[in-house]
């Protein structure tokens, strides 16, 4: 029994030490090549080693693309549509969880047909609206279509459902309005979800690659993964050094934001609210 | 209020009845969700008609011209279509199953008790999901060049390859169903797990009790308290991957001789290189109408699943 458990043990460490060296690799070679001279990236054999050139490779980054505005821009583009999208989201949700109402069928069921449909689906429609708005290479282009998704009030709505009825039956009857109840009873228990919804959405916005492609053309407007891309686009002297300290920036905000919020996906969704 | 409480000895048998007349008629869910409707409205449900209408016309310069079912006709007959369909479809079947359960797997190996240095591995699983498609893409093209890349190079050292990642159609859609699988099985995980912390742990605390092993604890408790979970998770992938674009745009650029373009890549063309927005509208549909066909069986096949 014993020498089984520890056999298991190894399995479980050997599938860690391989799942986790396929996964971080790509990123350690990354952060490496945007260290390395040009000459240096196409190596035989490789140079796994990082070097000296990083501030080198960022000075001409910042000569030839605009890599602070479309930093800037991802910033606001993403931080806008993550806030609104975890409370319009959390909102609808709850509503869709816990009321009954006329048209709540019809409507969930809207949710979920219209989270069936791909964004890029919807491509030439929505290029179509944004041109008779007159939103064509603006911040509203980027920023209103993505305000919430149908996929955060899906959620939303899957984990409020779990939520205890009891408590809001018990919160009703000490007289709190619904407002109330959702604010103060429901919304500070969803923070595990509001935080995975935060990042999942942000990192969604922050990614956001096919949509910016086609509303956007103007330089000042790019966000960071249209960029990158043009920097690679056919016709272009394709910089490898310069493009992956570009993909570093625009990685670095991604992590640091992980990090904050890790514990977030950890603690049990319920923990705050009925185990005290 | 106050005469309320005087009465209540003898209305309290009464309230749950009059509670659900009152809820019926509040107003409250209809404000919750304005927000989220007035968004769906206009920048979800209005372009998804506006397609539909599209997708009988040629539009040009603004006016739309009514061409009936001229657009799906050619759609149909087109057999560059019907390969990016079939390529979508190939990547979907092996991708998807492949990555949902390696999910699960990580998710199951995060969440157990007896695993240490816990915080730095489920970083090093995650990591992945903080990557954007682009920057991956990216990397992944260098990592995977043919003559220089890593890969092969490594692969050489044990008297491999080279391997022709880009210039062999077969090959490239490995490498897109790699790179697929890399970038989103961490991301899957998260789901699951948020779904294994939110088991009661007094169903596990019992099952222990009544002398449940772990397989058998996995089996008959986690899996089945998973399902809708894991249900969701297989719509999103396949939603996903119906809709891959940014992989096959940065990485393969759709080759060699458009062995990896993607249905949606195929529509992108469409639309913005040769601006055929009716041809591209009709193939939208099509795309949709295969996303539910897919999305209502995947829910009919997992009945029991929480929708």
């Amino acid at each position: 029994m014993n020498s089984r458990r520890s056999f298991n043990k190894l399995l479980l460490y050997i599938f860690v030490l391989i799942g986790i060296t396929i996964s971080v690799f790509p990123f350690y070679w990354m952060f490496t090549a945007s260290t390395l001279g040009e000459s240096d990236i196409f190596k035989v054999p490789p140079k796994l080693i990082p070097d000296g050139n990083l501030f080198n490779n960022l000075s001409n980054l910042m000569d030839n693309w605009p890599i602070w505005r479309a930093l800037l821009n991802s910033i606001i583009v993403s931080g806008i549509t993550t806030i609104t999208t975890i409370l319009f989201a959390a909102l609808a949700g709850y509503a869709f969880a816990k009321y009954k109402f006329k048209g709540r069928e019809l409507l969930f069921s809207s949710v979920l047909l219209i989270m069936m449909v791909p964004t890029q689906v919807m491509l030439v429609p929505m290029f179509i609206t944004m041109m008779n708005l007159d939103w064509i290479d603006t911040y509203y282009a980027l920023i209103i279509p993505h305000l919430v998704t149908p996929f955060g009030v899906f959620l939303m709505r899957q984990q409020m459902i779990s939520f205890p009825d009891d408590l809001i039956e018990a919160a009703r009857i000490d007289g709190c309005n619904d407002f109330g109840i959702f604010f103060r009873i429901v919304l500070p228990t969803m923070k595990p979800a509001c935080a995975a919804l935060g990042i999942v959405t942000f990192m969604q916005q922050w990614g956001n690659f096919i949509w910016p492609l086609v509303v956007v053309s103007s330089k000042e407007l790019y966000t960071l993964p249209l960029m990158l891309s043009m920097m690679v686009q056919p016709g272009q002297v394709v910089q490898y050094g310069q493009v992956m300290v570009a993909a570093v920036i625009g990685l670095l905000p991604m992590l640091i934001l992980f990090l904050l919020f890790q514990k977030h996906f950890v603690s049990g969704i319920f923990g705050g609210s009925v185990k005290g | 209020m106050q005469t309320q409480i005087e009465k209540s000895p003898e209305l309290a048998p009464k309230q749950p009845k009059q509670k659900k007349k009152f809820r019926l008629l509040n107003l409250s869910p209809y404000v919750f969700i304005t927000p989220y409707f007035l968004i769906f409205a206009v920048f979800m449900l209005y372009p998804m008609i506006y397609s539909f209408v599209l997708s009988f016309g040629q539009w040009r310069a603004g006016t739309t011209t009514f061409v009936g079912l001229e657009n799906y006709k050619k759609l149909f007959a087109d057999p560059i279509f019907w390969d990016s369909l079939g390529t979508t479809a190939l990547i979907l079947c092996i991708q998807v199953p492949i990555m949902l359960t390696l999910a699960t797997l990580v998710a199951t190996v995060i969440n157990s008790k007896s695993l240490r240095f816990k915080g730095a591995i489920r970083l090093g699983f995650f990591l992945p999901v903080l990557i954007d498609l682009v920057t991956y893409s990216l990397v992944f093209s260098l990592l995977f060049n043919e003559t220089y890349g890593m890969i092969n190079q490594a692969l050489g050292g044990i008297g491999i390859g080279p391997i022709k990642w880009f210039s062999d159609g077969t090959w490239a859609k490995i490498l897109i169903i790699c790179a697929v699988t890399w970038r989103w099985t961490g991301y899957n995980a998260i789901i699951i797990l948020s779904g294994l912390q939110s088991v009661p742990k007094d169903l596990y605390e019992s099952a222990s009790i009544d002398g449940a092993g772990k397989l058998t604890t996995f089996f008959k408790i986690t899996i089945p308290m998973l399902k809708p979970v894991i249900l969701f998770c297989a719509i999103i992938s396949t939603i996903g991957t119906l809709q891959l674009f940014a992989e096959p745009f940065n990485l393969t650029g759709g080759g060699p001789r458009g062995e990896t373009t993607t249905v949606i890549l195929y529509l992108y063309d469409k639309a913005f290189g040769s601006f055929d927005f009716g041809l591209a509208s009709a193939g939208a549909y099509v795309v949709t109408t295969i996303i539910g066909v897919l999305s209502y069986f995947q829910i009919k096949l997992s009945k029991g699943g929480e929708i």
